[in-house]
């Protein structure tokens, strides 16, 4: 079939995982979703700690066997040891095969996973992120089954109503005590919020906790608590924690991007949204994190304050908290060693889990009551569909994160992203993937102009009242084709690499096998 | 024009392209690489066959290593490496004739 965003979805695909297509945005309201409980183990007989000795050990405990699903979270980033720790256990030690990673997002620190998946130990990838080696195998189409590619808004969905069965959680811990109530903060590998462990630590049938500080019990507030943990199991260090927190995310000095980030807020402070109390979330890129610079000076000309922001949290908005220019943080996610410094430390710096952030599923995510939402983008079409996911040569590269979940939810969504990045056009006529579609998406911020979604007229009249000038994405994408010439069209084999759900569950978009442009043969 | 020695232009910084001619005695011998193959591959190859033509180059063994790189700064390298190679880079370069 083909769906609401113009994509070919093969029949025979849908009906093998039970699916629909992509039928635009919110056709799931008021639908009902079947939870479904995990099965777990009772721990009625007091026991003075759950500890064990090694990896291993916890994985014999849990019933670990082929075939099982395993989750993990991506707090520790680019920093993380524990997955390839626990993947190590259980297919070199163990001799487990057949297995499925769940991963909140997967990064470089995972290079070592794209040999499991060649030797068909790793079967099916679950994950937001996808990129690097593990990346490039799946694209080359050596995993046994398509990677299922979900935002962090659908993969809390897709775990509570048991389209992903966890066998065993895995959480990695900066700190724990001796039965598993954990918390990103207090050790040496701190990593601030643990909010995408959440929802699995409650949906897994066993929960593994993998620390390198084990504190006295209680360890309180836990962001996991012991009532859902099997095990925990002290390693020397579960991340290199120069990779996990950044030092204080710096505001970009690039000066494109701070004029593409003075353009979001003069958009901003344009529209009838931006009051007293309005809600914000951006993302760490160079232009969309300066645009807090901007957006600051732009509040204090109107004398207004912004009531919350939500996200992946980073310094410059803990600085605004701390000068009480925002009422409250609530966070999924820790970039930077201000941000974990900050969480539950700072009044008014909360943490929450990945569903009630962003899941469409239940009854309150944050991301539908926000006002804006400022994202980047590899590549934007004329219909506004973005894609975060496959680079412009086809290979799986990126993740949508909280970008479709952001953009569906929030009153405004604006993309900044410059016109062309080396010869590649961003603005562009197919995007390679659909990963958030153009029905959520609003404005269009690059250095060659402003370009509004003409399913907004409320937002074009703002800014022509503002004197803000506008033009169509046609234009931009011309602009973008004179500089850096108007490139082929991939060529794909048939065969189905990555399948990527939209954030309600139906299919958005498959990824296809590349088929290399060859010099020798055209 | 003709490949007297082998000679190099461009780096392999992003947005650029090195381009190296050798002498060769069987038309234009091209081997590339591209980080943007995919979509570029094709327009890259004909681009440096353009050049190399207008430039009367008959025999050479070509490598190219793009970057990324506009038509534009392609089409230089290539100018430059030839010219390089036939020891013509130093004066009286023909702009706006042969070099576009």
């Amino acid at each position: 079939m083909i769906n609401k965003v113009g994509r070919e979805i093969p029949d025979e695909l849908l009906a093998k995982y039970g699916k629909e297509g992509y039928q635009g945005k919110n056709y799931m309201d008021g639908k009902y979703i079947q939870k479904a409980a995990p099965k777990t183990r009772r721990c009625e007989k007091p026991a003075e700690s759950k500890i064990v000795a090694s990896i291993v050990d916890a994985l014999k405990l849990c019933g670990a066997k082929d075939g099982m699903t395993f989750s993990f979270h991506h707090h520790l980033r680019e920093g993380d040891y524990v997955v390839n720790m626990v993947m190590a256990a259980a297919i070199e030690e163990l001799g487990l095969k057949d297995l499925t990673i769940a991963a909140t997002s997967l990064g470089k620190a995972h290079d070592p996973i794209a040999a499991y998946i060649e030797e068909g130990k790793v079967i099916g990838i679950q994950t937001s992120g996808i990129r690097d080696k593990i990346g490039e195998v799946v694209s080359a189409g050596k995993l046994k089954t398509p990677a299922i590619i979900r935002s962090h808004g659908g993969r809390p969905r897709a775990i509570e109503g048991g389209e992903v069965h966890i066998d065993i959680a895995f959480v990695a811990a900066p700190t724990s005590d001796c039965v598993g109530n954990c918390r990103g903060i207090g050790g040496k590998s701190n990593c601030g919020s643990l909010g995408y462990a959440m929802t699995d630590a409650k949906y897994a049938d066993h929960v593994v906790v993998i620390t390198d500080c084990l504190v006295d019990f209680p360890n309180m507030p836990a962001s996991v608590e012991a009532i859902d943990v099997d095990a925990v199991v002290e390693v020397e260090s579960i991340g290199n924690p120069k990779k996990i927190a950044s030092a204080a995310a710096r505001i970009s000095q690039n000066p494109r991007d701070l004029m593409m980030a003075e353009d979001v807020a003069r958009v901003i402070a344009a529209t009838p949204y931006f009051k007293e109390g309005f809600s914000f979330q951006t993302g760490v890129g160079g232009p969309s994190l300066a645009a807090n610079l901007f957006l600051e000076k732009a509040m204090d000309e109107k004398g207004i304050k912004m009531g919350w922001a939500i996200g992946g949290i980073c310094g410059p908005m803990v600085e605004l908290l701390k000068k009480g220019k925002v009422g409250k943080v609530i966070d999924v996610q820790d970039f930077d060693l201000d941000a974990v410094n900050s969480i539950n430390q700072t009044p008014n710096h909360f943490e929450m889990s990945a569903s009630q952030y962003a899941n469409p599923a239940n009854k309150g995510a944050f991301v539908n009551k926000l006002d804006y939402v400022v994202l980047a983008a590899l590549e934007i079409d004329t219909n506004f569909n973005v894609n975060v996911l496959t680079g412009s040569d086809g290979v799986l590269r990126g993740a949508p994160g909280g970008h479709p979940d952001t953009a569906a939810g929030s009153k405004c969504c604006i993309i900044v992203t410059p016109l062309t990045r080396g010869r590649m056009a961003t603005v562009c006529e197919h995007v390679v993937t659909v990963t958030t579609p153009g029905d959520c998406v609003d404005v269009l911020v690059t250095d060659y102009g402003i370009a509004v979604n003409p399913l907004r007229q409320d937002i074009i009249e703002c800014l022509d009242a503002a004197g803000i000038k506008h033009v169509t994405i046609e234009e931009l994408k011309e602009k973008a084709y004179s500089l850096v010439g108007r490139p082929d069209d991939l060529e794909w084999e048939d065969k189905v690499v990555a399948i990527l759900e939209a954030r309600d569950g139906t299919i958005l978009d498959v990824v296809r096998k590349i088929k290399p442009f060859d010099p020798d043969k055209n | 024009m003709e490949i007297l020695k082998p000679a190099t232009a461009g780096t392999l910084e992003s947005s650029d392209a090195q381009i190296t001619v050798e002498p060769g005695t069987n038309g234009i011998e091209l081997t590339m690489t591209s980080s943007v193959m995919n979509q570029y591959g094709r327009q890259i190859k004909a681009t440096v066959l353009e050049t190399l033509e207008r430039l009367e180059v008959k025999n050479a063994k070509v490598s190219v290593v793009d970057k990324g790189a506009l038509d534009c700064t392609l089409k230089a390298r290539v100018e430059c490496a030839v010219f390089r190679s036939a020891d013509m880079s130093e004066k009286n370069i023909p702009w706006g004739g042969i070099i576009k």
